[in-house]
């Protein structure tokens, strides 16, 4: 027995702990200004969204858990995330040949497009699977995947079938490494295929439509599926993935019974100094959930992102694009440049500009026949041709950024964005709300480096448009000595709104203390509304006046 | 207000837990798979340098601090990696959505790292990584000796100084 009780020891002392926590909290204040009482504070002055993750690790096993609490949750949040809980915890196996996980994962098939779960804690995004995930690895260049589960819904435990259960499988080849011949050849090509299905109960169901009650068949299987590939030659790359996903009547899609397309494509070429990217995308009614009847960005099956920039200055960011899952067809081109030390544009320090263009349309659609309008719930839907651009513009991106350095001690990012963004389809509004909005922004982001530790950080920004809020000015003043402080005040004045007691000005104090892994930060002000998104997910955040603190930290 | 000073705690005791040998040093970085630029097959286990440190560096495309990290260090990478050997992995967490700009980017921008994706996060998430910039240091043996969240200017002397220390055998603070 003795031996036994060493051995488990020397196994307990290989193990390894890690993880990470983060809380944010805020403390409401009231600003009549902005509409905030104390009537839609609700009382709710301290909010907190925080979690803390655990995982450990001990040869090919790893466990881990999160625990996450809305104590009630920030607002802009969903209301169902009030409460604490374990929403996430697995145990995996893994070695050379297979990977084998019970619990919550979060798994992408290809580009997403058929598949994806993931989270996204800023956005209260989380469409993790809960069952079983198996990877097996069996020869150089195949990676086979299979997944059986269902989808987190805020703190809803799944059971009697209230959402669907999602099985699907991908299967990976990289021919280089799996044709011996092919191992030293220039040409580089990955294949891949994914099958998903998603079983939900319920064979009929009551839709009102146009006055009346329709009592619709159901599909109770709904199958996605597709192909990619990968070619690359040298700094050549094209990358392609096609989806289709058969009828799926939904509330996303008012009931239709059409089924759905999607195409990404996107053509790069690089060599050091020059960057040219080009991607095309297609959705045509590609929406794919594990309850047809959600209609936020809660359990998602796949994933679409906007081909569009994303944006990180304030100003820049007030007009994010977010695929329409209902149909969309988009071109993007970005071209990034470095002129490097010492040449003619370049001059002493080098400079790189990055430009790109991006332009959004809505679908072209008709009638199926003559008795069925567009969209009608119940029928067929509607009807489209591959590719096939409406005359809606959704949005259009034209910008150019240009970082350069100025000696020694400074250096400047300039950017100019030129947006057009339809609010009613976008934000779906009604048509004619509040139109299309055209913007341009302005914005020079200074560094001067006053010592090796010491920095000040300038940003001014300016939004010109005749829509919505009209003008805007910005201006944020940071100082930060290395490794550890900053101090940081912004202020974003709504100067050009057409309603003078809507001439606001949003102002914000900052700190922060950053220790290794560990961050605090701490801000008092105003947050103006607007949408944040990450990837392909946005968020409505409402405005906010209030001392706000987070702390984040990774061991 | 219970549960944030739990939090508050936490925080204490993982950042001063990190400083210190044990349980929640990392001695070897987990096993995880990722591409390349180029779209080939890559496991973090081939992350080596020959016994020479390492540096890991989370970013993504359109997180502002990390391109000024990456862009602070790209002037001065070819005396660093002269002077100390040093080699730098950037990992990119750009999703679907900006992942096929990685590599104009990089290129376009003339950094010399070596890039790797992890469009959904493994990696990442491997790491206990949350918000980005986020950068290891590990030392020859492929320990993490040092990590280090958010991008100040003068971060990258200090940096620098560490693969120095760790070059001398010298401890860390």
């Amino acid at each position: 027995m003795v031996p036994a009780v060493t051995r488990s020891q020397d196994v307990l002392k290989g193990g390894e702990v890690h993880g990470s926590l983060q809380a944010d909290a805020i403390y409401y204040l009231t600003d009549p200004e902005t509409g905030i009482t104390d009537s839609t504070l609700a009382g709710k002055l301290i909010r907190m969204n925080a979690f803390t993750e655990v995982n450990y690790s001990l040869g090919n096993f790893t466990a881990g858990m999160r625990f996450e609490a809305y104590l009630p949750p920030l607002t802009g949040y969903d209301a169902q995330y009030n409460g604490a809980g374990v929403p996430y915890w697995y145990v995996a196996y893994k070695n050379n040949y297979i990977d084998i996980t019970a619990g919550n994962f979060y798994e992408q098939f290809g580009y997403g497009m058929i598949l994806r779960t993931y989270q996204e804690w800023t956005l209260g995004f989380d469409n993790s699977l809960r069952g079983l995930r198996i990877k097996v690895m069996p020869s150089k260049g195949i990676t086979l995947k299979g997944v059986y589960g269902v989808q987190r819904y805020y703190w809803e435990p799944y059971k009697d079938f209230n959402r669907g259960i999602v099985k699907g499988f991908d299967a990976d080849f990289y021919l280089n490494d799996i044709f011996k011949n092919l191992a030293e050849s220039r040409v580089k090509l990955t294949l891949g295929g994914a099958f998903v299905s998603n079983y939900q109960q319920g064979t009929t169901k009551d839709i009102p439509s146009g006055g009346k009650i329709l009592a619709l068949k159901l599909p109770e299987n709904i199958s996605n599926y597709g192909g990619r590939f990968n070619l690359n030659i040298g700094g050549f790359n094209w990358f392609t993935e096609y989806a289709h996903k058969i009828n799926d009547p939904n509330a996303l899609n008012n009931y239709v019974y059409k089924g759905g397309d999607g195409l990404f494509t996107n053509l790069s070429f690089s060599k050091p100094g020059l960057g040219i990217s080009l991607m095309s995308k297609w959705i045509d009614n590609m929406s794919y959930k594990s309850d047809r009847s959600v209609v936020n960005n809660m359990v998602s099956i796949n994933y679409l992102p906007a081909i569009t920039k994303e944006h990180a200055y304030a100003l820049a960011s007030m007009y994010p694009y977010s695929t329409q899952p209902g149909g969309e067809v988009g071109v993007s081109g970005t071209v990034t440049m470095h002129f490097p030390k010492n040449s003619t544009l370049g001059g002493k320090t080098g400079m790189s500009v990055a430009g790109n263009f991006s332009q959004v349309n809505g679908i072209k659609r008709s009638p199926v026949n003559d008795t069925t309008y567009v969209g009608q719930t119940g029928t067929l839907g509607y009807a489209s041709n591959f590719y096939g651009a409406g005359d809606m513009v959704f949005f259009q991106d034209a910008n150019l950024e240009v970082t350069k350095k100025f000696g020694k001690k400074w250096k400047g990012i300039f950017t100019y964005l030129y947006q057009t963004y339809d609010k009613d389809v976008i934000e779906s509004h009604a048509p004619g709300d509040f139109g299309t909005i055209y913007a341009q922004t302005g914005i020079a982001d200074i560094t001067w480096n006053i010592t090796k530790k010491h920095a000040l950080r300038w940003e001014i920004q300016g939004l010109w448009t005749k829509q919505d809020k009209g003008n805007w000015v910005a201006s944020l003043l940071e100082f930060s000595i290395s490794p550890s402080w900053f101090i940081s005040v912004m202020d974003q004045y709504n100067y050009g709104n057409s309603d003078a007691s809507q001439r606001l000005n949003y102002y914000t104090l900052g700190a922060g203390y950053t220790y290794h892994s560990t961050r605090i930060l701490f801000s008092y002000g105003r947050q103006r509304e607007g949408i944040i998104c990450v990837g392909g997910v946005c968020r409505y955040v409402p405005a906010t006046n209030g001392l706000t603190l987070t702390i984040s930290s990774s061991f | 207000m219970k549960i944030f000073r739990i939090f508050l705690l936490l925080a204490f005791i993982s950042s001063s837990a990190f400083a210190q040998e044990g349980v929640f040093k990392y001695k070897k970085l987990p096993s995880v798979k990722m591409k390349t630029v180029r779209g080939l097959p890559f496991t973090s286990d081939n992350i080596a340098n020959n016994g020479k440190p390492i540096i890991i560096s989370f970013w993504a495309t359109w997180c502002k601090p990390c391109i000024r990290e990456l862009t602070t260090i790209a002037d001065v990478y070819d005396e660093w990696v002269e002077e100390t050997g040093v080699k730098l992995y950037a990992i990119s967490v750009d999703d679907s959505r900006s992942m096929t700009l990685v590599a104009p980017m990089v290129n376009g921008k003339g950094w010399e790292y070596e890039v790797l994706l992890d469009p959904n996060s493994d990696f990442k998430r491997a790491m206990n990584v949350g918000p980005i910039p986020h950068t290891f240091l590990l030392n020859g043996e492929g320990q993490v000796v040092f990590q280090h969240t958010s991008f100040s200017e003068g971060d990258e002397l200090n940096l620098i100084e560490m693969v120095r220390k760790l070059n001398r055998g010298e401890a860390l603070k």
